[in-house]
């Protein structure tokens, strides 16, 4: 990891030895961090489990996700379905853990899409700035000006109901936060002195840009990240509850709450209340992951 | 100050101008021929024609979008397929209730966001902090499509406490006379406790669902920036003069310390707009979100892109008092500029 402090940068010029490992130094920095903070912990177990179910979904869960008539139709929950079954006699648990995949690549691929884009933009607005940097932050002002579900219900409805479309409109609505950041980060950073050395030497532009500023700005990126995972993953269930996105016989746990939603008056609350503690539970993962991460790399901010 | 509260209005015209430029590109963005969305399923070719005619797709861009500007200017949303009402009409007659369910649950969050958060700084480490970080952490990782659900069950369906979920009134009731469009004052106005408490009644669950929601920004806000202020030396300094401490709490650092909570009102108000869509779905609440989701459904593009564009500019105008609200609260907004 770069730094940028004049300290640092005397030290990185020292002898490599006189120095420990950066590796070692953050891992006990991170133990130092983390002995303090248990929750966090166990958001990372929780986080772990979330990723496994993820990947080992469909051979995890008990039954077939969409197979209907595994058991009898809206059945309580009991030994042989967990979680009960739904009006179609599905098993929900298996609904449930299936579900965890499509969820995580909407979250993820919407959160990487921002982070790479914004992060881009955001950079080459800070260094360049100029008619670049007006646009991109008039840019950011107009997306900021809608309310952020509401604009995403509007890029979806349209550019055509699909998951691509949620994904991209997810990864819109967050643009703004991740060029902010990176446009600050490179900015107070442009005319530092590790960077006239670095144009001095004869780097170009790009150069500079892509292995001197951008990973300086990577710290507050990834809080970003962490801090953000949550809501995407919030937005997309959002976004799928009143319809839009993954269609009605896959199981998402978004659409899982709105098929149990009417049951929920007539008494059979286990069909929208499993998906949505566990949705609950992703969500609240994500964010205390972040708030973790934060910690880590931002000593400032910790509350 | 009243140069000062121009030249905010001033401020907030290029928001307008975005707001505008990007609901036309989404117009524009339709899935294959607006044109032809717009004639409506039974549309005959000759039909298509018209509408492209009358929509003017068949010039340039730039035309297109002084034509999209002056149909705006003169009110003009178009109509809906669904219903073949004009969507402004629709969107007038609905945005009370979505605006009643929004502001109830703002005034629900800020009147426990703010005390929670000023009894959490005041006694860090205490159990009301720990109860205001559990409150704040848990608040915003709930969906609030299942926070309604959860508190419908639990509260209608399991104690029969609340009534049902279902509405802005009890079928039997007819609602108040419209003046204001919020059946809460409406009914007071009408001079019917009757239809107040029945109204009111109906708004708990909603109002519940969405506050619970926004109470976690605020209340983190609160909470932190109360801590900063209240180490602050004018603090110390009060509190050494022998100030009582509600005079310090209160009038010295509570008023510091609600300017960053209000700035992250901004946010608030983007959560409560985007969110109150969902809450308008769980609770059948026939507001301008319930209204879109039906033509979204219907495949009916001029309610979706009418509402988008009001919410923004609803969003706009919440952003533009608050920025007033500034004004007057922090002196050094007004002498400062």
């Amino acid at each position: 990891m770069k730094n940028d402090t004049p300290v640092a940068v005397l030290a990185a010029a020292a002898p490599a030895n006189m120095l420990p490992p950066p590796a070692r130094k953050f891992w006990s920095h991170a133990r130092y961090v983390l002995s303090d903070n248990p929750v966090t912990m166990l958001a990372a177990g929780l986080f772990a489990v979330f990723v496994l179910l993820a990947i080992a979904g469909p051979w995890v869960a008990p039954y077939e996700p969409l197979a209907t008539n595994v058991g009898p139709a809206l059945s309580a929950p009991s030994a042989s379905h967990w979680f009960g079954t739904d009006a179609l006699g599905r098993d929900i648990l298996s609904r449930v853990i299936v579900a965890t995949r499509i969820d995580f690549v909407i979250a993820l691929s919407a959160v990487l899409a921002s982070f790479v884009t914004g992060g881009l933009l955001g950079a080459c607005a800070g260094y360049f700035g100029g008619w670049l940097d007006r646009i991109v932050m008039r840019g950011c002002d107009m997306v900021m000006s809608f309310p952020l579900f509401v604009l995403a219900m509007g890029i979806v409805a349209a550019l055509g109901n699909s998951v691509a479309n949620i994904i991209l409109a997810t990864a819109v609505v967050n643009l703004p936060f991740y060029i902010r950041v990176a446009r600050t980060e490179v900015n107070v950073r442009r005319e530092a002195g590790f960077v006239e050395a670095a144009r001095l030497a004869g780097n170009g532009d790009a150069r500079i840009l892509l292995v001197h500023l951008v990973p300086n700005a990577m710290p507050p990126m990834m809080v970003q990240v962490s801090l953000n995972m949550g809501w995407a993953i919030l937005n997309a269930a959002g976004l799928s509850f009143i319809g839009l996105g993954v269609s009605p016989p896959a199981a998402e746990w978004g659409i899982m709450v709105a098929e149990g939603a009417g049951y929920i008056i007539s008494g059979e609350w286990w069909v929208a209340l499993f998906p949505g503690a566990v949705l609950m539970l992703a969500v609240f993962t994500f964010n205390l992951l972040g708030d973790g991460l934060r910690d880590l790399i931002d000593p400032r901010r910790r509350t | 100050m009243l140069l000062l509260i121009a030249r905010r209005l001033l401020g907030a015209l290029p928001n307008l101008f975005g707001i505008v430029v990007i609901t036309f590109l989404l117009t524009r963005a339709l899935p294959g021929d607006p044109a032809a969305f717009f004639a409506g399923p039974a549309g005959t070719q000759e039909a298509v024609e018209q509408v492209r005619e009358k929509l003017g797709l068949n010039r340039t861009l730039p035309e297109q979008f002084w034509l999209y500007v002056k149909a705006l200017g003169s009110g003009d949303l178009g109509q809906s397929l669904s219903t073949g009402q004009p969507v402004r009409e629709e969107l007038l007659t609905r945005l009370p209730a979505s605006l009643e369910l929004v502001l109830a649950s703002l005034l629900f969050a800020v009147s426990i966001a703010i005390p929670l958060g000023v009894a959490a700084a005041r006694r860090p480490n205490s159990w009301v902090d720990h109860a205001c970080r559990l409150v704040t952490t848990a608040g915003v990782s709930l969906p609030t499509f299942f926070t309604g659900l959860l508190l419908a069950y639990v509260l209608y369906f399991l104690l029969g406490w609340a009534p049902s979920p279902i509405g802005r009134l009890d079928p039997y009731l007819t609602a108040p006379p419209t003046i204001t469009g919020f059946y809460t004052v409406d009914s007071v106005l009408a001079g019917e406790p009757q239809l107040l408490v029945a109204s009111a009644k109906q708004m708990v669950l909603p109002v519940l669902t969405l506050g619970i929601f926004v109470l976690a920004p605020l209340a983190r806000m609160t909470r932190a920036s109360m801590l900063a202020v209240l180490s602050a030396d004018f603090v110390r300094t009060a509190r050494a003069s022998g100030l009582s401490s509600g005079t310090v709490l209160v009038r010295y650092a509570l008023r510091n310390a609600l300017l960053p909570v209000i700035t992250t009102m901004g946010m608030v108000f983007s959560f409560l707009l985007g969110m109150s869509v969902i809450v308008e779905k769980v609770f059948a609440w026939p507001g301008v979100g319930s209204f879109a989701l039906e033509a979204l459904v219907a495949s009916d593009y001029a309610p979706v892109q009418g509402f988008v564009l009001t919410m923004a500019v609803l969003y706009t105008l919440l952003n533009l008092t608050i920025d007033l609200l500034y004004v007057v609260i922090d002196p050094r907004v007004r002498l400062g500029t």
